[in-house]
């Protein structure tokens, strides 16, 4: 296969995972947070028994199901994609990639898919309590994919709790917590699941809110919107908190994602922040002065937010590129010949076992070997860098800073605003006089796709802010990617765009017949 | 035996069984291919819709979960053949997405395709997605077209990729074997025969019952002779055996007959499984017994686990190259770390309480049969 074609396999596949990711993450979020959220209100059914608390349920319980149908049919593919589109990577990680992916079958997968056949067949079937524990437990198994995969994910940006195999040429686990439990695994978790509950308590406010405008059901619309804007207003505001412990996990492990989200080019102390502010185009950027056509800066608060310290140095695209000997930041070429380095032993390895030279084989096992004063520093001075050596150019480790930089203050705009709707609507629910304001009852309702960017927008940032890397540092694109044909690639994501687009318009349509009929009548 | 070698086999055995209760599972597909010559009228479809309706996640989830142990367990095997037979796994994976939408939205209003297309999504899964899973399983015996060499991490600016196909056909080349396609073909015909078997158990219906008994004999018969010819022409095959203490893969003539010869617990499953499909057949035809599910799904999961054991056990490659033999995958060259093995096996012991559950959950909800009066009044259809 020629150069050309492989780069344009890793972009075409990049852009299929990105697709198909972006439509199963389109389903995801409301699953996660409509499942609570209905619970809650069946519990209130069970201790109640209203039937209107019945009804109201099962309302939301009919827009769950269209949603958690097409997020399951998207999920599917991305499982697969790893071994079709990244076989490489699926060999270097699967040692510790698979186990959270198996885990999330046995453990989360099974549970949704069994009470969610209890939890809308079941009502004549099965006893009331039966059926409230199968509605929770549907709501907690989705919660528990979730926790796995974003394990899973969170490795990826954050490897930790592995060793270096030469022999299998891949990294192992070597603690099972360190991996569960790394502070990164835990920040992702803990975000993007309540991003999902953010989600779904605008998608409910929303909803209510049409019900409201249209003078219909404004019973139903009205509690559910107490409910919804309750559970909201506390996740939104857990939500801005874990956002800012995840910006504190970027700026330790992840600079270069850091310095792109801030369009932040010469590292200093005592940072700004750039609140907002239009970027030049790429070629017009290479400092910090000539970097946005103008903006709003807050003094010291990119300092205080990435490291609790208003003096901390921030570095920047050019510190982490060029080098900053006296921060000690090795430049970007140093990394890609230690990289090199690193994978020059594997040659020798090689090279070795063909001859059946043992003692060579050790001597480069025992520079992988962590027990050992001699293969700590190895490993922490060039398999560290690893992944850089496949790289051609430094270049290439800068990832797309418009793109980061701008989808970053979508999210955390849309966070703060979401914080100040649920408030407000809280008040004007407790006042009895929402109904009289019919523009904020439009925003509301015009919210809901505010929410779905917001929520895209937070795993470009997670995602494209990491490029080149697959896992970072240790394995780029290039080196992760299936020896396929573009052709082939491109033929999958073809099909795929029609499919999943032609699907969307078949969902959403549904979803927006079933809300015009709204709740059963007695 | 070592520990390392021990999780191995286990590893095996809980893939094995993943992958024999999924066979069982497509009990679903066969239903849906089903779906006009069973249901004549619009109210006898819904009934079967719904009473499949009820079951599809766990065979869709059995599949993924099939797909997350094998990656987590065999790295090497996820990387080599989803990396390879490429136009495969994405045919199977495409069929499989249509069938999760289609119960959902085929009758709500505004589905925007029409319920005759979520129909058809419904029978290309059930047909292609039972016959592409048979033949993909059937190279675990006949083996398939790559390379492998993990040292291809150390050509920097080179060609790194580990994992290569040979064949320009991306795992299509799998159809030229009749073996394959026999196997594809009793696995699409078997379940059929489950499907049946299992609208006779789950729907109260005089004209589904003997619609479905009948047609199990049309569907039985097929099965029988696919199964038959890709059982024989196996035993008969030669297979790609390791020597354990050096890694080194041969061949040998009737690797898998002498399997089972080896190992005669599997050899008694396999004959039991078998003996128990067969009966479960000739009860569904002769008495439409309810129960004929039962003896055909036990007997499924037993034949389907002897077979795939048969495959991985006993030094055997699982999945032979027919690039370059020493290239075959093993269950111990190709399975995670001892480290992941172990801790996923005390993971796995949450497994039986997830089948315990399940198990609670289908008999709450097939207490009483699907039929045509609970189809009226209920309000939650498919
Ligand atoms: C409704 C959606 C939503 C909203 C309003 C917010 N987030 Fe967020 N954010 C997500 C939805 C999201 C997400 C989709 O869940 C992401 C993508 C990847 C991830 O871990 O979570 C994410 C990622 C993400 C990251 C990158 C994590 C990484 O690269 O690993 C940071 C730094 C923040 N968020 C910070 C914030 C802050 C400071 C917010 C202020 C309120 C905020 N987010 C609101
Ligand atoms: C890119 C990696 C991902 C892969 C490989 C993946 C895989 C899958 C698969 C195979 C399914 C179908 C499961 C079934 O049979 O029921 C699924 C569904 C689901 N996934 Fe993902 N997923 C990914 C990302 C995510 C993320 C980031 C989250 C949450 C934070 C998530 C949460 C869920 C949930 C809640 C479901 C249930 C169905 C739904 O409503 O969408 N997934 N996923
Ligand atoms: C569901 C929410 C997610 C969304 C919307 C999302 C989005 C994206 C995007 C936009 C890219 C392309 C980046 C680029 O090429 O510039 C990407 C790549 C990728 N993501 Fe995600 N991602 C999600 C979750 C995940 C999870 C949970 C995992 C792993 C468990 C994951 C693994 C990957 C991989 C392997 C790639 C391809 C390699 C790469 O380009 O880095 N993603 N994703």
């Amino acid at each position: 296969m020629e150069v050309n074609d492989l780069l344009s396999v890793v972009d075409w596949s990049r852009a299929q995972f990105a697709m198909t990711a972006i439509y199963h993450w389109l389903f995801v979020p409301l699953t996660l947070g409509l499942g609570f959220i209905i619970a809650f209100m069946e519990t209130i059914y069970y201790k109640t028994g209203d039937e209107f608390w019945k009804r109201t349920t099962k309302f939301w319980m009919r827009l769950f199901g269209i949603n958690f149908a097409i997020g399951v049919a998207t999920g599917i593919i991305l499982e697969f994609e790893f071994g079709t589109n990244w076989s490489n990577y699926s060999h270097f990680v699967g040692d510790i990639f698979g186990a959270p992916l198996a885990i999330e079958g046995i453990m989360a997968f099974f549970m949704e898919s069994t009470f969610i056949a209890i939890m809308f067949f079941g009502w004549n079937k099965v006893s009331k309590g039966f059926h409230l524990a199968a509605t929770w437990l549907t709501a907690i198994g989705a919660n528990l994919s979730a926790l796995w995969i974003l394990v899973a994910n969170a490795w990826m940006q954050y490897p930790t709790g592995t060793a270096f195999n030469v022999e299998t040429a891949r990294n192992e686990m070597t603690s099972f917590w360190d991996v569960l439990f790394s502070p990164v695994a835990i920040n992702k978790f803990l975000h993007t699941t309540t991003s999902g509950y953010v989600l779904a308590a605008v998608f409910v406010v929303g909803v209510s809110a049409w019900f409201l405008i249209r003078k219909r059901d404004q019973k139903m619309a009205r509690y559910s919107m107490v409910i919804a804007s309750t559970f909201g207003l506390v996740s939104a505001l857990f939500l801005a908190f874990t956002g800012d412990s995840s910006g504190v996990d970027i700026a330790k492990t992840q600079p270069m994602k850091l310095a792109a989200m801030e369009a932040h080019y010469d590292g200093e102390h005592a940072a700004p922040l750039v609140a907002f502010g239009i970027l030049k185009p790429d070629e017009d950027r290479s400092c910090n002065d000539d970097a946005f056509h103008w903006k709003i800066q807050i003094p010291k608060m990119l300092s205080v937010l990435s490291f609790h310290d208003p003096e901390a140095f921030v570095p920047g695209i050019n510190d982490l590129l060029y080098g900053n000997p006296q921060q000690g930041i090795l430049s970007t070429q140093e990394k890609i010949d230690r990289g090199r380095i690193a994978i020059q032993e594997l040659a020798v390895y090689r090279d070795a076992k063909q001859r059946g030279d043992t003692a060579a084989m050790q001597r480069v096992m025992a520079k992988f070997d962590a027990q050992t004063a001699e293969g700590r520093a190895f490993l922490d001075s060039y398999y560290r860098y690893f992944g850089y050596g496949y790289l051609s150019s430094p270049q290439e480790t800068v990832p797309d800073v418009p793109l980061v930089f701008y989808s970053f203050r979508v999210m955390v705009g849309a966070g703060v605003y979401f914080i100040a709707l649920f408030a407000v609507l809280l008040v004007l629910l407790y006042r009895r006089t929402l109904d009289q304001y019919r523009w904020l009852l439009w925003i509301t309702l015009w919210s809901i796709p505010v929410a779905y960017i917001a929520s895209q927008a937070g795993w470009i940032v997670a995602e494209v802010g990491r490029q080149p890397w697959v896992v970072q540092d240790l394995l780029p694109t290039v080196a992760a990617v299936s020896r396929i044909d573009s052709g082939s690639v491109i033929v999958t994501f073809c099909i795929f765009v029609a499919l999943f687009t032609t699907l969307l318009i078949a969902e959403i349509a549904i979803m927006v017949r079933q809300i015009k009929i709204g709740p059963e009548k007695n | 035996m070592d520990t390392f070698v021990l999780l191995q086999h286990y590893w095996w055995l809980i893939i094995s069984l993943l992958g024999a209760l999924l066979v069982f599972l497509l009990f679903v597909q066969g239903g849906q291919g089903l779906l006009y010559t069973i249901g004549q009228t619009d109210e006898e479809r819904t009934m079967i819709v719904n009473a499949l309706g009820r079951k599809w996640e766990f065979t869709f989830t059995t599949l993924v979960t099939f797909g997350g142990a094998f990656f987590a367990s065999f790295p090497l095997f996820y990387s080599t053949s989803f990396g390879g037979a490429f136009y495969v796994w994405m045919a199977i994976l495409l069929v499989f997405v249509i069938q999760a939408v289609a119960y959902e939205f085929r009758r709500k209003p505004s589905n925007f395709l029409g319920e005759k297309t979520y129909n058809a999504f419904l029978i290309i899964n059930g047909v292609a997605g039972a016959l592409l899973l048979g033949v993909a399983v059937g190279t675990f015996f006949t083996g398939a077209n790559f390379t492998v060499d993990r040292m291809n991490m150390a050509n920097i600016g080179g060609n790194t990729t580990i994992s290569q196909w040979t064949s320009p056909w991306r795992g299509l080349e799998a159809l030229a074997d009749y073996r394959n396609v026999a196997l594809g073909l009793a696995v699409l015909f078997l379940s059929r025969v489950l499907g049946l078997e299992y609208f006779m158990n789950a729907i109260d219906d005089t004209c589904i019952r003997n619609r479905s008994t009948r047609h199990l004999t049309l569907n039985a018969i097929p099965f029988v002779i696919c199964f038959l010819v890709f059982l024989i022409s196996i035993l008969l095959s030669t297979g790609w055996t390791v020597d354990p203490t050096t890694g080194i893969i041969s061949t040998e003539p009737y690797k898998y007959w002498h399997n089972l010869l080896d190992m005669p617990v599997i050899l008694i499953l396999l004959i039991v499984g078998v003996i128990a499909v067969l009966w479960g057949i000739a009860i569904g035809i002769l008495k439409s017994s309810k129960q004929a599910i039962w003896f055909s799904g036990i007997g499924t999961v037993l034949t389907v686990l002897a077979l795939l054991l048969t495959a991985g056990y006993n030094n055997t490659s699982y999945y032979p190259s027919l690039a370059d033999m020493q290239s075959s995958l093993t269950i111990y060259n190709s399975s995670s770390s001892e480290f992941t093995l172990q801790a996923m096996s005390i993971v796995s012991i949450l497994i039986p309480f997830v089948i315990a559950y399940i198990w609670y959950a289908w008999r709450a909800m097939n207490r009483k049969p699907i039929t045509r009066q609970e189809i009226e009044t209920e309000d939650h259809l498919y």
